[in-house]
């Protein structure tokens, strides 16, 4: 596959998954909204801070209200990991490899993207419940993973798609947890208390995993909402299985057995997975919650940059050479 | 709808006649159009353009940052073309581009032509799209313009006038493939009824065309874009999707040996056969255009060692040119010894005193063109322009008579066309597309353009046409 296209397809992979995130990131708020008592009202900032915008929003936002934070995640086009940034990065990627795309795929990217562009004269961020908006985008998302899952030949193309959503999701669900870090409690004594429960089932309804963690560990409580959203070896979202899948990817691209790597970015991500297969939530919480997903999210950076020098800038090496040789 | 008003008076209109008969051709069509309500066509119309719409069938328009993407406007009532009439015209348009080919190998090589006086020579060499990099070159199997999207009209007579041949790299195809998918969802049973041949083959006889270059079992073949940017950039890479091959840019080839690789995940891995859709001049920056980033270093060179097949050849333009135009039907006596089928629009060269007198002194009547400009720029129809701007163009003329022909304004043919409210007759051209492969082959489909503005007579997309899908009958 040509490099060229090779990168279109990951971004591509990478900018859906992230705009359904971002969708996802604002329901924790939407969930919380529903339950909170009526003395208490709900915190904006955590969101922001844990996408890892938080400059480039303090200079454009005077406060961290509903509006101001709904616009800069949705609408706003100078924030580059908004969701209609992301859509229209992927988009443009999609026309750029469009030959390689299923007419149907390409048609519903096409359309989310003239859907999220009529969005923003519509002020959605000014509705008291934009719910239903969110929603669509999710669903059309979904429905272009359905869609792809059941009309792309299993090529390379495919796994470079797949990789990048699976790398997005897996710093994304990261980000998520990281909202309860930033999420403050009146008081140190409410850890446990109704309040602390309801925020993390708030993120549980966010990733569409509430259901499946009440079956899996029944009890809401920190130390099983960690262990699940990192070292679920069943569920899609979760940072181990979104790893794995990832490494899969890159070996069903390169040829590499299991355990083998046999570059840079086999062996980083191939190293963070096996980490995290050998390690459980105590060894999260004595580093600290925080600090682990900091660290997890910088080793994610890595494993994309190596990806992008091995596989993508040939051309950028060939056009140096070519300098040097003249 | 009630066509009873319908009027086209003074002009040859494809599906009435004079005296407001319905064409045998077109009968099948009006059953169904009378008995579809004003309400149903809008609709239909208006699903036609969110269809576009959401298939991104879009083109960029130059000079306009707002509306980057827009729709080449799809008009749901189609052009018809009887077997009888579009024998005619392929026989003609076979004709046509096989002596072009004849010239273009000739004036490259021996020159026969330019020798035995039939065109002036310094009407080729002093051509800007005469590229001299082609002296003594033979392209592989000597096919120079693989694909041609010749342009023709029909006069009051009713008679076929080819306008131009559009020998380097014509756009437009993929209109021609989409459009008819979206009128068979706007009319399921009446294509059927009416017998109309289907034109889907076209991105397989392509694919054949461009593999018979290649001496190679299973060549790898691609198509060369210059990018998102490109205003025809969704037929590039429509065509590469509909034909299966890669779609590459200038940044993804690179030469070693004379050959031509592509970079891929997994290495270098050679092509074969490019269908470019770039310039001549930019094709190669180390032999044409330097400043070209769109291109390939040292493509040239691959190519004139046989390591790779470029289509159209590069060199074809020169027989483009609106001046050489002119002595087409003399090109098609000298080389295959036969009468000409196809008419070309009598035309002035300013280049000769007394045709530049004669252009100058009745420019209102006229219409002007740049002999190497295309997509209706630099260019005057005189019954239709101002005194102002007449004067404008005897200067542009006395200036530089070599780049400007005139022919006389004819009266392009109408098809009825649904506007807001009814159904009114407008201008349309036809593009049919010519493959040269192991034989000359002509799709039997077209893209037909259509001025949309009332009285308009200019076709182009750039400047306020759309297009209609094309129906030629099996009978």
């Amino acid at each position: 596959m040509l490099s060229r296209v090779a990168n279109s397809i990951y971004w591509l992979g990478r900018y859906l998954e992230r705009a359904e995130n971002y969708a996802r990131f604002i329901d924790v708020n939407f969930n919380l909204m529903l339950d909170l008592p009526p003395d208490l009202k709900t915190q904006w900032e955590p969101l922001v801070f844990a996408t890892g915008d938080h400059e480039s929003y303090s200079g454009r936002y005077e406060e961290y209200d509903k509006k101001s934070v709904i616009h800069f995640l949705t609408l706003d086009t100078s924030n580059p990991n908004s969701i209609i940034s992301s859509i229209t990065y992927a988009r443009e990627n999609a026309r750029i490899v469009r030959e390689n795309l299923s007419k149907e795929t390409w048609e519903k990217i096409n359309e989310l993207y003239h859907f999220i562009k009529k969005a923003t004269p519509r002020k959605i961020w000014d509705k008291e419940d934009p719910r239903s908006f969110f929603d669509k985008i999710k669903n059309q998302i979904q429905l272009l993973y359905g869609l792809t899952e059941s009309t792309v030949a299993r090529t390379e193309g495919w796994y470079w798609k797949q990789l990048g959503m699976y790398l997005e999701r897996a710093d994304k669900t990261s980000r998520i947890l990281d909202v309860k870090y930033h999420m403050l409690l009146p008081t140190p004594e409410e850890v446990g208390s109704p309040l602390d429960f309801l925020h993390w089932t708030a993120l549980l309804k966010s990733v569409t995993g509430f259901n499946t963690y009440r079956r899996i560990h029944g009890k809401i409580q920190a130390n099983g909402v960690v262990d699940f959203l990192i070292f679920s070896r069943r569920f899609p979202r979760s940072i181990y299985f979104c790893l794995k899948e990832a490494e899969d990817c890159l070996h069903m691209i390169s040829g590499s057995k299991d355990n083998e790597f046999h570059n840079k970015a086999e062996k980083a991500i191939g190293a963070l997975r096996s980490k995290l297969g050998f390690s459980e939530v105590s060894d999260i919480i004595g580093i600290g919650l925080h600090e682990s997903i900091d660290d997890l999210q910088q080793k994610i950076n890595n494993i994309s940059d190596e990806i992008q020098s091995i596989f993508f800038q040939i051309n950028k090496d060939y056009n140096i050479q070519q300098q040097q040789q003249e | 709808m009630d066509l009873a008003n319908y009027q086209c008076s003074g002009l040859f209109d494809e599906m009435f006649t004079q005296n407001g008969e319905c064409r045998a051709h077109y009968q099948v069509f009006e059953k169904l159009l009378k008995k579809t309500a004003p309400r149903k066509l809008k609709q239909l119309q208006f699903s036609a353009n969110k269809t576009q719409m959401s298939m991104g069938m879009t083109f960029n328009v130059y000079d306009n940052d707002q509306g980057l993407e827009k729709i080449l406007h799809l008009d749901i009532i189609p052009r018809i073309i009887p077997k009888s009439e579009w024998l005619q015209l392929e026989a003609g348009l076979k004709q046509r581009v096989n002596a072009l080919n004849h010239f273009i190998q000739d004036i490259y090589n021996e020159q026969a032509i330019l020798k035995d006086g039939i065109v002036p020579e310094d009407l080729i060499t002093n051509s800007k799209d005469f590229l001299a990099p082609c002296i003594g070159l033979t392209p592989p199997k000597g096919i120079w313009c693989h694909i041609t999207g010749t342009d023709l009209i029909k006069d009051k007579s009713g008679e076929y006038f080819v306008l131009e041949d559009n020998l380097r790299c014509p756009s437009g195809v993929s209109y021609m493939l989409e459009s008819r998918e979206i009128i068979k969802r706007a009319f399921p049973d009446i294509l059927d009824k009416t017998g109309v041949m289907p034109v889907s083959n076209y991105p397989v006889r392509l694919l054949q065309m461009l593999q018979n270059l290649s001496n190679k079992e299973k060549p790898v073949v691609g198509v060369l874009t210059p990018g998102i940017y490109n205003s025809a950039y969704y037929e590039h890479s429509y065509l590469a999707l509909q034909m299966g091959v890669e779609l590459v840019t200038g940044e993804d080839l690179v030469v070693q040996n004379n050959k031509v690789y592509m970079q891929t995940t997994h290495g270098y891995q050679q092509i074969d056969v490019i269908y470019r859709r770039i310039d001549d001049t930019f094709l190669d920056p180390n032999i044409f255009n330097p400043n070209s980033l769109l291109g390939v270093p040292g493509i040239f060179e691959a190519y004139k060692a046989g390591n790779i097949a470029l289509a159209n050849a590069p060199g074809t333009g020169v027989a483009d040119d609106k001046a050489v135009y002119a002595y087409v039907p003399d090109i098609i006596k000298y080389y295959l010894n036969q009468e000409p089928i196809l008419n070309n629009v009598p035309t002035y060269l300013c280049r000769r005193p007394d045709e530049r007198q004669y252009v100058l002194d009745n420019i209102a009547e006229l219409v002007i063109k740049e002999t190497n400009a295309a997509g209706g720029y630099g260019m005057l129809i005189g019954p239709k322009s101002t005194p102002e701007e007449h004067e404008k163009f005897k200067k542009l003329i006395l200036s530089n008579p070599n780049n400007y022909i005139a022919q006389p304004t004819l009266s392009l043919s109408t098809v009825p066309t649904l506007t807001e409210n009814t159904i009114e007759c407008r201008h349309v051209d036809l593009r049919p597309y010519i493959l040269y492969g192991e034989e000359i082959d002509v799709v039997p489909g077209a893209l037909t353009r259509v001025a949309l503005k009332k009285g308009s007579l200019v076709v182009n997309s750039s400047q306020g046409g759309g297009s209609k899908d094309t129906w030629v009958l099996y009978k």
